[in-house]
């Protein structure tokens, strides 16, 4: 599904990826580990088309497209949803209605007819318990005066909603006290299916005990320097990342 | 970055959509200004004596005035002697009854833009008192209004058959002698809509005029009044689109309204006239006085506007809160593009105790445009507890455009509380990007983030009006995403 192939890039001439390497599969779910700095963030950004980072080698093929000379929106619709690690407030334009907006653009663009308000409000009230998020919560303006836990539990609302092929959550979990992480964590699990890729990007171990992962990668100054399964995590979690510069 | 202007650039390169002229026959009269030419346009138009004194005193007075300098505006000066001070479309004597009898391409015109006076007056509700440059050529649900006592007429009408209402109320807002363009105005002003609702009634549909300037280098100097006697209510709609031109129109038109005892009236406007182009050429020069009197106890006078159009506007709808409990209101948005200038905003002056009032002003510039938002509150030493809020906000979309503030305060009574708030901001690029990475393209999105921004004064707009209007910001905007 998605092929990373030795991909370079930097910011302001400061290189942050360095022959990065990354296959995901449908069906898998895959954790980014590491410190601040390694270059998890700006690994997310770069694939879901942000503006200001150079290219300096490499490719990405999204189910065979060179998925880097796409618009952000041209990813979406190829099925592409990012979950961002600080949601953008929109003042003035309720939850529902930019839900909304995007759930039908990304239709259109593949085609299919869009849905009306009533079909639609049904489809987001039944999705929202899933991340248990009553409708008040609908009519609010994006982002705007959400706490911490409700704006990453928005995200994962539209993820749900969207359905997307390829998910990367951008540290979802961090900011989110217990019960939160559970909630999160649950939607991300019904995300989960065979036709779906997953990747997790996270400082912690702890969102992996409720999101099992089937790979751990950490990732160290723009580079993967380790793969593994989910027991990589709990080392990690163990003896902290100068172990894997260590070993 | 460099990428991302280019897209800016392109998305804001929109051409004006409702640009074409028809081809109606126009009686026009020569260009130039002089005692002459309004004694023509006097009787032209059969007025009464006191009628032509007032347009002559109101002459008198122009001559006298200077061209004000003070608003943020840059263009270049006026030759008042090349306008044509005057053109109708020629009637068969007397004009039209029923649509039937209307000019095909007029008609046909207002299809254009699409309003669909038949079918308006078959189901929507809305009675249209249609300007094609200076004289009323329809005007429907007439009878339906006449039933209760309602007035809705062109100006002339009212001139003719409402002579003691026009001349107790004429001026008395705006008076002949107010300001520059307002005086040139009342010495020349051709025709516009005329609203009277009697005591106690409730107007039952909106009322609603669309104003089209037609002839080359005519310059439009509509006046309306509306008047609302004790405990009525009337809301009033006016919208207007313009063809493309390149030579810079004048556009100088007054209104007053009156709020008796408990009365209300509430005035939306579209303004959508042809801004010019790309490189800022032609476009309507916009100088309008909007002002409203909440002369009664009770009354309230409540202004929005969606300003898109216009190379140069120049307006302040205001309220002058005289009867004790009155409220003024101004919700606005401004918008300007390419090259197109805006200096507008309101003046609320309460006199009369426990008058309240509110202004939301939000200013949206892209390309080289530049807002200007200025705002006079006075709270005289009559009103006892006087009451204002007032939000300034300011969107810009670029690098190259300007948004300014310039709010007045005067407070002379110290039961009074005033409260100003104002930012500015620019379409976030992080805005942006989270939308398209859900999928919507840059202009949905810009779209979507600019209507958010003025959803505060959308939802003063009746409701058919507000999807115009949202509509036609995102036409306006085409072109400017930053």
């Amino acid at each position: 599904m998605l092929q990373i192939k030795n991909l370079s890039a930097s910011v302001d001439n400061k290189k942050i990826l360095k022959d990065l390497n990354l296959e995901v599969k449908a069906g898998e779910v895959h954790a980014i580990m590491g410190p601040n700095g390694s270059g998890k963030s700006t690994l997310s950004q770069l694939l879901a088309g942000k503006e200001g980072y150079t290219l300096d080698g490499g490719e990405v093929l999204f189910e065979g497209k060179n998925l880097l000379t796409l618009s952000p929106e041209e990813r979406a619709s190829l099925g592409l949803f990012l979950a961002f690690q600080y949601p953008v407030e929109i003042p003035g334009v309720s939850n529902l209605y930019f839900l909304k907006s995007a759930y039908n653009a990304l239709r259109k663009k593949r085609g299919e007819e869009e849905l009306d308000a009533v079909d639609f409000m049904e489809l987001v009230k039944e999705k929202s318990k899933l991340v248990e998020m009553n409708e008040s919560f609908l009519t609010r303006p994006v982002n705007e005066g959400f706490s911490g836990g409700e704006k990453k539990r928005n995200e994962i609302l539209q993820m749900i909603v969207l359905e997307p092929k390829l998910c990367i959550l951008d540290e979802t979990d961090s900011g989110l006290d217990i019960d939160a992480l559970k909630v999160v964590s649950k939607g991300i699990n019904a995300t989960r299916s065979k036709n779906r890729g997953i990747i997790l990007i996270t400082h912690y171990q702890r969102l992996l005990n409720y999101c099992e992962p089937d790979f751990v990668h950490v990732l160290y100054n723009g580079k993967i320097l380790k793969s593994g399964g989910k027991e990589l995590a709990l080392e990690l979690e163990k003896h902290g990342y100068g172990w894997i510069l260590e070993s | 970055m460099k990428t991302k202007n280019h897209s800016i650039e392109e998305l804001t390169q929109k051409e004006y959509k409702y640009g074409f002229v028809s081809n109606i026959e126009m009686d026009k009269v020569p260009c130039g200004l002089n005692e002459d030419v309004i004694r023509l346009i006097s009787a032209k138009k059969e007025e009464p004596s006191f009628m032509l004194d007032w347009r002559l005193k109101a002459y008198g007075q122009w001559l006298k005035m200077k061209e004000p300098t003070w608003h943020n505006l840059h263009y270049p000066p006026i030759d008042f002697q090349k306008i044509s001070y005057y053109a109708a479309p020629k009637s068969k004597k007397s004009g039209p009854k029923t649509l039937e009898e209307v000019d095909p391409e007029i008609l046909a015109t207002f299809k254009k833009l699409g309003i669909p006076l038949e079918e308006q007056k078959l189901f929507s509700g809305v009675a249209v008192d249609a300007v094609l440059d200076s004289v009323s050529v329809a005007t429907t649900f007439k009878e339906k209004l006449g039933a209760l006592g309602i007035i809705f007429c062109s100006f002339s009408d009212a001139v003719k058959n409402h002579p003691q209402l026009v001349q107790q109320y004429l001026g008395s807002v705006v008076p002949y002698s107010d300001n520059f363009f307002a005086t040139l105005n009342s010495a020349v002003f051709s025709d516009g809509s005329f609203v009277y609702i009697p005591k106690g009634v409730r107007c039952p549909m909106e009322l609603s005029t669309y104003f089209r300037i037609n002839t080359q280098e005519t310059g439009q100097f509509e006046r309306t009044l509306i008047i609302a006697d004790e405990g009525s209510s009337v809301s009033y709609l006016e919208g207007c689109t313009a063809p493309i031109r390149d030579t810079n129109q004048l556009h100088a038109a007054v209104v007053e309204l009156v709020a008796l005892d408990n009365a209300q009236i509430k005035y939306s406007t579209i303004q959508n006239w042809y801004p010019g182009d790309k490189e800022g050429k032609g476009g309507i020069y916009n100088f309008v006085t909007k002002r409203g009197k909440c002369k009664g106890q009770n009354s309230k006078i409540s202004w929005t506007q969606v300003e898109t159009g216009s190379a140069i506007t120049w307006k302040y709808p205001s309220c002058i809160l005289q009867g004790d409990n009155s409220i003024g209101e101004f919700y606005s948005v401004a918008l300007t593009n390419h090259f197109q200038q805006a200096d507008t905003g309101t003046k609320m002056i309460h006199i009369g105790k426990n008058t309240k009032s509110t202004i939301i002003s939000k200013g949206i510039s892209a390309g080289h445009g530049q807002n200007t938002y200025r705002g006079a509150v006075t709270i005289q030493k009559s009103a006892e507890n006087g009451r204002n809020y007032s939000q300034c906000d300011s969107l810009l979309i670029g690098e190259l455009c300007g948004a300014h503030t310039f709010p007045y305060l005067s407070v002379n009574n110290t039961s009074a509380q005033v409260e100003h708030e104002a930012s500015t901001t620019k379409i976030g690029e992080d805005q942006l990007f989270y939308c398209r990475q859900r999928g919507l393209s840059q202009e949905d999105a810009v779209g979507l983030i600019v209507n958010g921004f003025c959803k505060k004064v959308f939802k003063e707009l009746p409701m058919e009006f507000a999807v115009e209007a949202q509509k036609l910001l995102n036409v306006s905007l085409e072109g400017s995403v930053g």
